[in-house]
């Protein structure tokens, strides 16, 4: 992720509740504006739920990668 | 010299962690080597779930409030004079009061508060059950309300992940019995894209939803209410009419954190094992004051003190211990008035509910008579 400068990254792999998607959610709403998020999730559903998210409320989708065990979702805020 | 302990926040976190180490210490503490103190910023400790029935009409906000002194182990020293700085380098908590305390282990037990202010109009706009004044004006609000669409709306960050549905499927329950159901719809939002965080809880819900007739629209977060025309707008683009909006606020931590650069939006880094505060190895987090991604609960905090209680008593006792927490929660969810189901996981196990049934509701009545052994550190 050599190209990529990631400001804030929230291992959410095995968290249950409130999830990975909740916890971009609540990034997207605390970290400022131009910032780039990154969100580690074990569940694959995240990888499509989290950019279905990201494109209904304007925000950009960066990179989806799976990484064996889980995938790297990266956001940036960008309004 | 003795050991100084200061524990800042008298929530469930701070007071159970304070209650297991003055046991645990007490031979330390009786022989002038270890000293504990807490620092807190109100006289009052409050039994918070207890304001969902408060909203009903169903327990009296006497029964939720006891004497924080009372709770605590006398060894523990109580000092009610809000924390406004913590100093990670100098190892000192100043006070309001102009107080320093100290410190060879800090815990860290400042909470969560619902910030109703971060969205336009919410405060005008919304009722809530976060907070005593809310949950009594909710409760006349009820009393009042003739009919028409109640919307239930949820912020992020916020602690409780079961309340919004608790509190939908009580709402339910009470227009039932106030023979209101063909007066009232029930409109339910929530804002990932299924109706609870723990998928086999939003598998057995939306089934209920469905049955009882209760509307539900996922990928809702608030953005702006408008407290005039009674309209919730969402990040997503969708408007909601509403005759009564009751939200679950977005949440942030204590003040003092920010102030202390301790973390944004007053979550503290913490490792999800350990509990130290990242970077700081005599400095321990518990309850809602973590940003590990895992429910801000009661439960949660609960576990999370058996764990620091007994990391800080062995390592002034034996020099350390392998403790560490496994994201142990466990809820109990009212499913109405005279049902509940319940739910407990951790890092490596998901959720499996239970059917609902009598005695587990029950259960969760008796365990919010319980929570004072709790809090004493006994159960």
């Amino acid at each position: 992720m050599a190209d990529i400068k990631i400001d804030k990254t929230i291992d959410a792999r095995g968290a249950a509740c409130p999830g990975p998607l909740m916890e971009l959610i609540k990034a997207m709403k605390q970290e400022n504006v131009g910032s780039v998020i990154e969100i580690l999730s074990s569940e694959k559903g995240t990888s499509v739920d989290a950019p279905a998210w990201l494109q209904k409320v304007g925000q950009e989708l960066v990179k989806v990668e799976e990484r064996g065990d889980h995938w790297s979702i990266i956001a940036k805020k960008i309004k | 010299m003795p050991k100084r302990i200061v524990i800042v926040g008298g929530g469930a976190g701070g007071t159970i962690t304070g209650n297991l180490l003055a046991r645990n210490l007490m031979h330390q503490i009786e022989h002038g080597q270890v000293i504990i103190n807490m620092i807190t910023d109100k006289p009052e400790h409050i039994y918070q779930p207890g304001f969902l029935y408060i909203a009903f009409d169903k327990v009296r906000p006497e029964e939720i409030i006891r004497q924080q002194q009372d709770l605590l182990d006398p060894h523990i020293n109580l000092f009610v004079d809000p924390a406004v700085k913590i100093d990670r380098e100098k190892n000192v908590v100043h006070t309001k009061g102009g107080k320093e305390f100290p410190y060879d282990y800090l815990i860290v037990a400042t909470g969560s508060r619902i910030v109703p202010e971060a969205i336009p109009g919410l405060k005008e706009g919304a009722h809530w059950f976060y907070d005593l004044p809310g949950a009594q004006k909710l409760r006349e609000a009820l009393k009042g309300f003739e009919g028409g669409r109640v919307v239930i709306t949820v912020g992020v960050p916020h602690k409780c992940p079961v309340a919004p549905l608790e509190i939908t499927f009580m709402l339910y329950d009470y227009f039932k019995q106030k023979g209101m159901l063909d007066k009232v719809e029930l409109y339910y939002t929530y804002p990932i894209n299924r109706v609870h965080a723990l998928e086999p809880v939003a598998n057995w819900a939306v089934p209920q939803f469905e049955k009882k007739g209760i509307k539900y629209e996922v990928l809702f977060n608030m953005e702006e209410v408008d407290p005039e025309k009674k309209i919730l707008k969402s990040m997503e683009g969708t408007h909601l009419n509403y005759d009564l909006l009751i939200a679950i606020p977005p949440h942030k931590g204590a003040q003092v954190i920010e102030d202390s650069g301790m973390g944004k939006g007053g979550w503290v880094a913490t490792n999800k094992q350990t509990l130290r505060n990242e970077g700081h190895n005599n400095v321990y987090v518990v309850g809602d004051t973590t940003d590990i991604p895992i429910s801000k609960a009661g439960s949660t905090a609960h576990f999370e003190s058996d764990v620091v209680a007994e990391r800080i008593a062995s390592e002034i006792q034996e020099g350390g211990t392998m403790t560490e927490y496994d994201g142990k929660v466990v809820c109990f969810v009212e499913t109405g008035f005279d049902e509940a189901t319940y739910v407990w996981f951790n890092y490596k196990n998901p959720p499996k509910p239970t059917p609902p049934s009598k005695m587990l509701h029950w259960m969760k009545l008796g365990y919010n008579r319980l929570y004072w052994l709790s809090a004493r550190g006994v159960l």
